[in-house]
């Protein structure tokens, strides 16, 4: 008898949750269905330079669209071009620019070709411990570090040890970036310990007195960017140096998103080109991408034409 | 008065068979799905492998030759076995990773199969037994720690300590994290072959005592050896959860894939590296298909270790038995 009702419990049990579940679920998709075309997150990715950068456009432009959802990822450029050719994200932030083979395979699965558009300016720092008496590199010398032909500080004019390197992992732009400018292309030495993220290297070279990184220059706290001359005098990294070019290892941050994009994402590219989003860029330690007053029409800034089948067409979607 | 009775009697019978018949059928699909996924997720790691041997376009990037062969140029061996998958010339030599994975396994097992088995022996033949009430859930705990947790330890704390106190050049380096994925490995060491050791018959030890043996004595000689099957079914466990490991190694081995034999070197292990690389690889590539290698590659390894431990194992217990009788 106990058993009986305890079945007859349990089934009603099982009931009840089920037709919880089923109603949950009808109710669900009745209430959304119609303004689900509208009402999607638009889904960002990428970077892990530019995460902060998105989420905080992201942050002011919901307040200016109510409604509107963002969502901010990092995981590296590459992770967010991968997300952009896959078709999981809707927009890919990038501080590299986007390989050819890359736009080529997002252009099939996507359907159009990859619109291109700048954000910001970044400056690409090289840091050390602030323990450390070295206060300038050639970008020979950080190439020579970097590959591995050059071991010890004394060769580059600091105390005798050995030098730690820190890097990112491949996924990261600030890795491609580093490699294509300051490497040559060549191979970063085994040596390196890649790290998640450019906060951790900062960290890792915060402790590490013979420690060597480098990262974009809003992350830089508890350790020394150091001046780097490319032909003549070394410069060191600020906002004037990278705006105009001086500072040698100056970089753009992109926003990549396919031309067939929704509206959602087109206006919210267009938006972030606007001196309102332009000043939101400055104050998390970016450089904005004119000087004077921000790109002021989004065609100004749309396409960096760095080659391959793209159209200007940031501004086609109105 | 009878017939109701053995009517109820029926009754209940019938309610018990089919109680019986539902519950066996419940159990046996319940074991029947973690089979099944197991084989999928197999089925699916070495699906995304076999572009490696099949696809020329990705074979011409990766394939079993360029992973365990044909080093690059260079001077040393950390030049010619060179894990660099996304630069101009992709270089995908699986050594220097193996050997990190090996070197962080070895540094995890040689700290934490000692001390598991010690503090096993200690809380099961030596300690008071409230003591061991209370060492046992304590250690038990620690392998209820998040890896997360254990990394960011061995990366902010231990990291710091051990180059303050040893100078070591690298502050992330083999021994780092080896010591860190070693506090993981007790546990797990310490839990099994606490079990086995408990399981000792008592007429082992009195027999023991009784030839005028010492605690020592009889804890050293008879009790750890009858207990040899579990105890080294623990390493064997420990050995997998080793190899697996990821979140502790990424966070403390420094992420440098050096073919280096040296300890004091950073190391980056198999499981890592898919970690930190799986989610910026264009699905279907070479780097895509070289990352699900390394996965069949993990597979492969503890599948081996597990049937080879469990054989080892089956054979002490045969002799044990074969002794015993």
């Amino acid at each position: 008898m106990k058993l009986a009702a305890r079945i007859v419990s349990t089934l009603t049990l099982i009931f009840a949750l089920a037709a919880c579940g089923g109603r949950e679920a009808t109710t669900s998709t009745d209430g959304t269905a119609p303004a689900a075309a509208d009402r999607k997150p638009l889904t960002i990715k990428g970077s892990d330079t530019m995460v902060i950068l998105g989420q905080r456009l992201a942050e002011e432009y919901m307040v200016k669209n109510p409604g509107m959802v963002v969502q901010v990822n990092g995981g590296g450029s590459g992770t967010g071009i991968a997300a952009l050719i896959n078709g999981t994200v809707d927009l890919a932030q990038s501080s590299r620019p986007m390989k050819d083979d890359e736009k080529q395979k997002a252009a099939q699965s996507r359907g159009s070709a990859v619109v291109e558009q700048a954000v910001a300016l970044d400056g690409l720092a090289v840091f050390v411990n602030t323990a450390n008496p070295v206060q300038h590199l050639s970008m020979a010398q950080v190439k020579d570090i970097f590959q591995g032909k050059v071991t010890n500080w004394k060769e580059v004019g600091g105390p005798d040890a050995v030098i730690v390197l820190y890097g990112r992992e491949n996924s990261s732009g600030t890795y491609d970036y580093f490699r294509e400018h300051v490497l040559e292309k060549g191979d970063f030495s085994p040596r390196v310990q890649t790290l998640q993220g450019t906060a951790a290297v900062i960290n890792a070279v915060g402790h590490d007195k013979n420690g060597i990184g480098y990262g974009g220059i809003a992350y830089a706290k508890d350790v020394r960017p150091l001046a780097i001359s490319a032909s003549g005098a070394p410069v060191a990294p600020s906002e004037a140096t990278v705006a105009d070019g001086t500072y040698p290892l100056s970089r753009k941050l992109f926003f990549y998103f396919p031309q067939n994009a929704p509206e959602r994402v087109t206006k919210f590219a267009q938006w972030s080109l606007t001196p309102e989003a332009q000043a939101l860029v400055t104050k998390v330690g970016y450089f904005p991408l004119n000087t004077t007053g921000g790109a002021t029409t989004s065609t100004a800034a749309a396409t960096d034409t760095t080659g391959s089948a793209m159209a200007g067409a940031a501004t086609t979607a109105k | 008065m009878k017939r109701r009775h053995e009517e109820a009697f029926g009754r209940r019978e019938r309610w018990r068979l089919r109680q019986n018949a539902a519950m066996t059928g419940l159990f046996s699909v319940a074991g029947w799905v973690a089979i099944v996924f197991i084989f999928l997720i197999f089925v699916f790691t070495f699906k995304e492998t076999i572009p490696i041997f099949t696809d020329p376009e990705v074979k011409k990037e990766a394939n079993i030759g360029k992973f365990f062969g044909e080093p690059a140029d260079g001077p040393t061996l950390m030049d010619r076995y060179v894990w660099q998958p996304t630069s101009e010339v992709p270089k995908v030599s699986l050594w220097p990773i193996i050997l990190g994975t090996l070197k962080a396994t070895v540094v995890g097992l040689l700290f934490a199969c000692p001390i598991g088995v010690a503090a096993a022996l200690f809380s099961s033949e030596f300690a008071p037994p409230k003591l061991r009430e209370v060492i046992k859930p304590v250690i038990e705990l620690l392998a209820g720690i998040p890896s997360v947790v254990m990394g960011f330890f061995a990366l902010i704390v231990l990291a710091t300590w051990l180059q303050h106190t040893f100078g070591f050049t690298y502050r992330l380096n083999a021994i780092n994290a080896g010591l860190a994925l070693g506090f993981a490995l007790v546990p797990i060491v310490y839990t099994i072959s606490e079990d086995g050791l408990s399981a000792v018959p008592r007429s082992y030890r009195e027999a023991s005592y009784a030839l005028g043996a010492t605690r020592f004595q009889t804890a050293w000689t008879v009790v750890l050896p009858a207990a040899a099957p579990a105890v080294f079914a623990s390493f064997v466990l420990a050995f997998g959860r080793a190899i697996g490991e990821t979140m502790i190694l990424l966070m403390a081995g420094g992420n440098a894939a050096i073919t280096s034999f040296s300890l004091l070197d950073p190391l980056r292990t198999l499981s890592a590296t898919i970690a930190a690389e799986m989610g910026e690889v264009v699905v279907g590539g070479a780097h895509y298909s070289a990352l699900f290698f390394m996965g069949t590659l993990l597979f492969v390894i503890t599948f081996i270790s597990n049937t080879f431990g469990q054989w080892v194992i089956n054979g002490m217990q045969r002799r044990m038995q074969g002794s015993a009788s």
